[in-house]
């Protein structure tokens, strides 16, 4: 098996999707002839023509817009954002017609579409490249959404994203683009959409993230067990909407604490919803109150400080402590 | 026709906005196939790439404009190759040098008074020190220290923009208020060819020609988007047909032509200020780097092309044009040219010392006042900077 980083191995499910289905086809902004500003999409276009590979113009409402025109017409779309900042631009696109098209229509057209954009801070950009605004489309009734955490998951998740009858925005860690490199199998990998992943099994707490929080998350974890001896169950959630609730009781069931890591802001985020089902599911089980570590209700930082605004190992092995030593 | 109130002055030479459009006209709609005229467009070059000048149009700037000019536009390509420079020994961010535009830079903003505004795009530093910003401010911010964006005392400007095509409604609100408040102020708003395409520009266009919004939209026709090249950006060639298409007069200029930005610039203030609306400026001009630090045009353009645009350099011709006038000579040139690279070197110095990254300011200017919430997650976040021992 290959050893791919993580635009090499969307690249492939982009590549393999495409060769598979000649309703496929890709959208965005410098995309074509550029292979994507982080290079996702390179060669697709020398391989599958311009129809099929389109070079935009500069508009986010545009490319989703159309995009969703081209999934009643039968195509599958896959639109790239440039940058998940730049997805506010299409907010109009996606929350009145991606979202909502194939309830409109009575089911007469039902949108199967792709929406990429490389999300999170960590790679010291300039402005609004850096924000994990996910809660938006979990909160959009309609919308699957899904975040990938490493090469072989991202392909995967791509791969069901792609062939998924209902409109998926995919947000990709750009953080982890180039991080590391696992082995990604060259034949077709699918994943099923709404399914979380226990990634780290533990008995003392549950520790849930996803994306690019996942390896300051697996740090704290390890640091945990090697340091303080609190052994941690790990669950990466891989997809936000539909979230798997049936998963996370489980694990909070079985260890009866939990913290929560991400980065987006934390009013009305991710981990207030995950912290809203505990308590509906899995009340009876909390020896502790659940705790999250996330981004603050501000706009992100300028990268000469986004280090400290981030969820980092170090707080998160904090948090854990707390919550295992509350009484 | 219904006699209308004539107390406003400037009434008559103000485009014809929807409630003057005479409703009672009630004459039939002769049959037939004819022509519509769509607006005129001029366009306009006065100094040309081999220095030679127009006579008849040269707007025969006294010496000491002329001197001003040529400076500011050999300091842009002195910050801007310093820059380049940083950024790449690390000193710097991502960053968009504006290489080949500098009379598209300093020509848009030459016009304007300390009560007018600019909204500028990224690609603008050049513009920026001309309106006052210090050097050393913007190189914080390319930096990454975020009190590189704030205006300096005294000078009207937005922070620039970074989300294409954003700014340019606000800078028409901008417009709109002068225009309410009855005051002779203008504004300056510029973005890209590929800006054009968001439909938020648009929108800007038509809210401008509507309230007659003393606003100057500055497109920056540099001949790409990134990777992607004008004419693939849109089907037409001359961006200029833009503004008329919303009822604005609309104008194409060589934009390596400082005279000709000059020339340009004057009407659409002097429009500006005498309540006559908004002016589209289409700059024709061409940049001469990468997109950004981030980019490798290697990838989507051939070299050639860079070359043949080498040749149309607006200071290697604005020199000539000089030299001929005998206003400034090689000699002078040199020396200005020393000049300028001092004074980006010592700008460099104050920045040096200035960047320091300042964690705790982060909560600041969320709000007038911060919330009780915020004020709780801000001693979380100075407890994490406590225990992690960061200043
Ligand atoms: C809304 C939005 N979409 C995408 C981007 C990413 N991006 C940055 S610059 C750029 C191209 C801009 O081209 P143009 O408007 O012609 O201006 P130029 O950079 O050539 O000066 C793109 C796509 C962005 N910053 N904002």
């Amino acid at each position: 098996m290959p050893q791919l980083n993580m635009v090499q191995s969307l690249n492939l499910a982009l590549d393999q999707n495409m060769a598979a289905d000649d309703r496929v086809c890709i959208m965005g902004e410098d995309i074509g002839v550029n292979g994507g500003v982080f290079r996702v999409t390179q060669n697709l276009l020398d391989k599958y023509g311009e129809k099929r590979v389109m070079d935009t113009p500069l508009a986010e409402c545009g490319i989703v817009g159309t995009a969703v025109g081209m999934a009643v017409y039968g195509m599958r779309p896959v639109a790239e954002i440039q940058f998940s900042g730049f997805t506010m631009q299409a907010f109009d696109q996606i929350e009145q017609n991606m979202a909502r098209l194939r309830n409109r229509s009575r089911n007469r057209y039902p949108i199967s579409m792709v929406m990429r954009a490389p999300y999170g801070g960590g790679i010291r950009a300039v402005e609004h490249h850096s924000e994990s605004r996910e809660a938006y489309w979990a909160h959009t009734p309609g919308l699957k959404v899904v975040i990938p955490s490493g090469p072989r998951n991202a392909r995967a998740l791509l791969h069901a994203s792609i062939n998924d009858p209902d409109p998926v925005v995919f947000y990709e860690p750009k953080a982890v683009y180039r991080a590391f490199r696992e082995e990604v199998p060259d034949e077709a990998e699918s994943m099923e959409i709404g399914k979380a992943e226990v990634v780290r099994e533990g008995s003392d707490i549950t520790m849930i993230a996803y994306g690019a929080m996942m390896r300051p998350t697996m740090e704290a974890a390890e640091d945990l067990a090697d340091l303080h001896s609190i052994d941690a169950e790990v669950i990466d959630l891989l997809t936000i909407s539909p979230m798997d609730t049936e998963t996370i009781v489980e694990s909070v069931a079985k260890t009866g604490r939990c913290v929560i890591v991400h980065e987006g802001p934390r009013t009305c985020g991710i981990a207030a919803e995950i912290i809203a089902r505990i308590n509906e599911h899995a009340f009876e089980y909390l020896t502790a109150p659940v705790k999250r570590i996330t981004g603050y209700d501000i706009h992100f930082p300028y990268f000469q400080v986004e280090q400290h605004y981030l969820p980092d190992p170090d707080t998160i092995v904090e948090s854990v402590k707390e919550v295992v030593g509350w009484e | 026709m219904p006699t209308k109130s004539t107390s406003n002055p400037t009434k008559a030479t103000r485009p014809r906005r929807p409630a003057e459009v005479d409703i009672s006209d009630t004459e039939q709609r002769p049959m037939g196939r004819k022509k519509i005229d769509l607006g005129e467009i001029d366009d306009l070059s006065i100094l040309n790439e081999h220095g030679e000048v127009d006579g008849s149009l040269d707007p025969n700037l006294p010496d000491e404009e002329l001197k001003k000019v040529h400076r500011a536009m050999v300091l842009t390509r002195k910050l801007d190759i310093r820059m380049l420079n940083m950024q790449r020994q690390g000193e710097m961010g991502t960053f968009a040098p504006g290489l080949g535009q500098e009379a598209t830079q300093i020509g848009q903003v030459y016009a304007l008074e300390q009560k007018d505004w600019f909204s500028p795009s990224y690609r603008s530093f050049g513009a920026q020190v001309w309106r006052g910003w210090p050097i050393e401010q913007l190189l914080l911010l390319w930096a990454g220290y975020f009190e590189g964006f704030g205006p300096p005392e005294g000078v009207n400007d937005m922070p620039f923009s970074i989300v294409i095509g954003s700014h340019v409604l606000p800078a028409t609100g901008i417009a709109m208020g002068i225009r309410a408040r009855g005051d002779d102020a203008v504004v300056v708003t510029n973005f890209g060819d590929g800006a054009l395409s968001q439909g938020a520009v648009a929108e800007a266009f038509n809210f401008a020609a509507v309230y007659a919004a003393p606003v100057i939209f500055l497109l920056e026709n540099n001949g790409w988007a990134i990777s992607i090249p004008t004419e693939k950006q849109c089907t037409i060639r001359e961006l200029a047909r833009r503004g008329t298409g919303f009822g604005i007069p609309s104008i194409r200029v060589d934009g390596n032509d400082i005279l000709a930005m000059i020339v340009a610039n004057q009407e659409a203030v002097q429009r500006g200020r005498r309540g006559e609306g908004p002016t589209l400026i289409e700059a024709v001009t061409y940049r001469m780097s990468v997109h950004t630090t981030a980019d490798d045009p290697k990838v989507y353009r051939k070299d050639d092309e860079v070359e043949q645009w080498k040749a149309k350099c607006p200071i290697v011709r604005f020199e000539k044009y000089l030299k001929n006038k005998g206003v400034l000579g090689d000699a002078d040139f040199e020396r200005i040219a020393d000049e300028c690279e001092k004074e980006v070197l010592t700008a460099r110095e104050v920045f040096r010392k200035r960047a320091k990254a300042k964690p705790r300011e982060v909560f600041d200017f969320m709000y007038e006042q911060l919330p009780p919430e915020l004020q709780e997650q801000k001693r979380e976040y100075f407890a994490k900077l406590d225990r992690k021992g960061v200043e």
